[in-house]
């Protein structure tokens, strides 16, 4: 994974991990040009997902182009911000412990996301989420998602 | 155009460091080369074809042929992560069935140990189109093959005792290994009671985190079968990527579903006919995913295959990692491609540790996952046969 993602590893081990002090602060989303549109809208408190006018189908991220048949008529649509657990983990120690997740929208795509505002212990695959939005450090705020 | 029988594997080297201090990547690089060359009985201008992927310093092949002083006719860099010298090994058959070099050196080497997990970990390419809807949700490794293991769980039943077995398989085989980081054996209940890292998944279900490297000489059979080593077929090859397939993601299944496919019918054979596998053990998990989708079982019944010792040589169906993998012995680099294909070369050579050697192995098989599971990965299989 070491060229284009932010893990550089293939299965590092966990022990060595660095433990942040405190809260885990959520980095800012580098916004690129073809998907500035999701975090204005974020700033908004707005979801939106991309569906292609050609195909018709909705995808995750959000590009120009259509991963599903290469259509460059792709158009914003308005997320419910409603969906279900498609899997999660927590991880991490005490205040910084958090809750990666992907969640299938209502609108048939899932999306990475973290679960807030709950306690991990209590939360089930299948469970029924809405999207809530949590500041980033010094950026756009970003798409997290709690129980309905 | 089959590569069945097009190349063999004519050398084979695994690093005895697990902490490199003192040895530059450049310089692992070339002690794996060095020890490759005198395993297989060739010298430096026998090279004319070389292979590394993201791990090499610089660029990779034209900065390792300089520092190795190699004159070559043939490089291939693929990058895919811990897969790729797997997929190597599949590329340099090509090469040399297509006439652009008749000996092909494979490299994987690295010390995210000794320059520190901070270090170890690049800045994400600012160009990736995902990193914007993925690095503010803290995406580490542990918690995404987490994610895949909790799917796992909650569609077949799989338990973390199950998951475990998978451990205590690597660790029942690394005991043997004189160069393994962890030579203990472990128990079920140590695997599970081990402190939870990213849930499901429990500190030993992690593999361990190695300095060194590894590796390969591929040669064409005319100049194979002038050597003295054991002669080491390339039968089967594959290769695939699976990523999140714009949004309709399902974690129950891995790419190693079509690279598996790919190579088992370019060897003709079946998963019974396999009697090892190196398989992919970044996280037990990875280890379970690879056994259904290379069809050793059936999808879902992963956790039956490997409790009660189905993984351990000598005792259940199918021996793996008797090196003790990743999760044992060795994961350099954080990257577990090399050292799947060498030790299925000693087991093919009959040069496994005596108490795991699989009896009569003449067809074995190694599958590497490269990247991440729960969002992309490439797959690559590769299927060895005793000549």
């Amino acid at each position: 994974m070491s060229t284009t993602n932010q893990i550089s590893v293939s299965g590092r081990a966990a022990n060595q991990a660095v433990k942040p002090v405190g809260p885990r602060r959520v980095p800012a989303p580098r916004a690129l040009p073809e998907a500035l549109p999701f975090w204005e809208a974020a700033k908004e408190g707005r979801l939106v997902v991309k569906r292609c006018a050609d195909c018709g189908e909705t995808h995750y991220y959000p590009r120009d182009i259509c991963p599903h048949c290469l259509s460059a008529h792709t158009e914003w649509i308005e997320s419910k911000g409603v969906g279900t657990i498609y899997s999660y983990s927590a991880m991490g120690k005490e205040e910084a412990r958090y809750t990666l997740a992907y969640v299938t929208l209502d609108e048939g795509v899932t999306m990475l996301t973290n679960l807030v505002d709950c306690d991990p212990a209590t939360l089930a695959i299948g469970r029924r989420v809405q999207v809530v939005f949590k500041p980033s450090d010094g950026g756009y705020p970003v798409p997290m998602f709690t129980p309905a | 155009m089959s590569l069945n029988g097009q190349a063999y594997i004519v050398g084979a080297y695994e690093h005895p460091t697990r902490k490199a201090d003192d040895l530059s990547v450049a310089r692992l690089h070339a002690d794996v080369a060095k020890g490759a060359l005198e395993d297989a009985g060739l010298t430096k201008d026998d090279i004319d074809g070389y292979f590394c992927a993201g791990d090499a310093p610089g660029l990779g092949t034209t900065t390792m042929a300089e520092y190795l002083g190699l004159k070559l006719r043939h490089v291939d860099s693929t990058e895919c992560g811990g897969s790729a010298p797997i997929l190597h090994v599949a590329h340099a058959a090509e090469a040399i069935a297509a006439g652009r070099c008749n000996v092909a050196l494979i490299t994987l080497a690295g010390r995210p140990r000794a320059a520190g997990a901070a270090l170890a970990l690049k800045a994400p390419d600012a160009d990736a189109p995902e990193v914007q809807f993925e690095l503010p949700f803290g995406p580490a490794t542990q918690n995404l093959y987490g994610m895949v293991a909790k799917r796992h769980m909650y569609e077949y039943g799989t338990t973390s005792e199950q998951l475990a077995w998978i451990k205590v398989a690597a660790s029942q085989h690394a005991q043997h290994n004189p160069h393994a980081m962890l030579r203990n054996v472990v128990t079920v209940e140590e695997v599970v009671n081990s402190p939870m890292v990213a849930d499901p998944l429990h500190r030993l279900d992690c593999c361990v985190m190695s300095d060194g490297g590894g590796a390969l000489i591929v040669a064409r059979p005319e100049i194979a079968r002038q050597l003295k080593r054991p002669l080491v077929k390339v039968r089967g090859t594959g290769e695939a990527p699976k990523h999140a397939a714009g949004g309709k993601i399902d974690l129950t299944w891995s790419a190693a579903k079509w690279s598996g496919a790919a190579a088992l019918a370019e060897a003709g054979v079946t998963p019974a006919d396999i009697k090892y596998a190196s398989l992919y053990d970044s996280f037990t998990i990875t280890v379970l995913m690879q056994l259904e989708d290379l069809g050793f079982c059936k999808k879902g019944e992963g956790g039956r295959f490997v409790q009660d010792g189905g993984l351990i040589s000598g005792v259940g169906k199918l021996p793996f990692n008797t090196d003790g993998g990743g999760l044992c012995n060795n994961h350099p680099a954080n990257r577990g491609g090399v050292t799947k294909v060498i030790e299925a070369v000693r087991q093919l050579r009959g040069e496994a540790h005596p108490a795991v050697q699989v009896p009569n192995c003449d067809l074995a098989l190694a599958s590497g996952i490269g990247g991440a599971l729960a969002s992309r990965h490439t797959a690559a299989t590769l299927i060895l046969e005793r000549a």
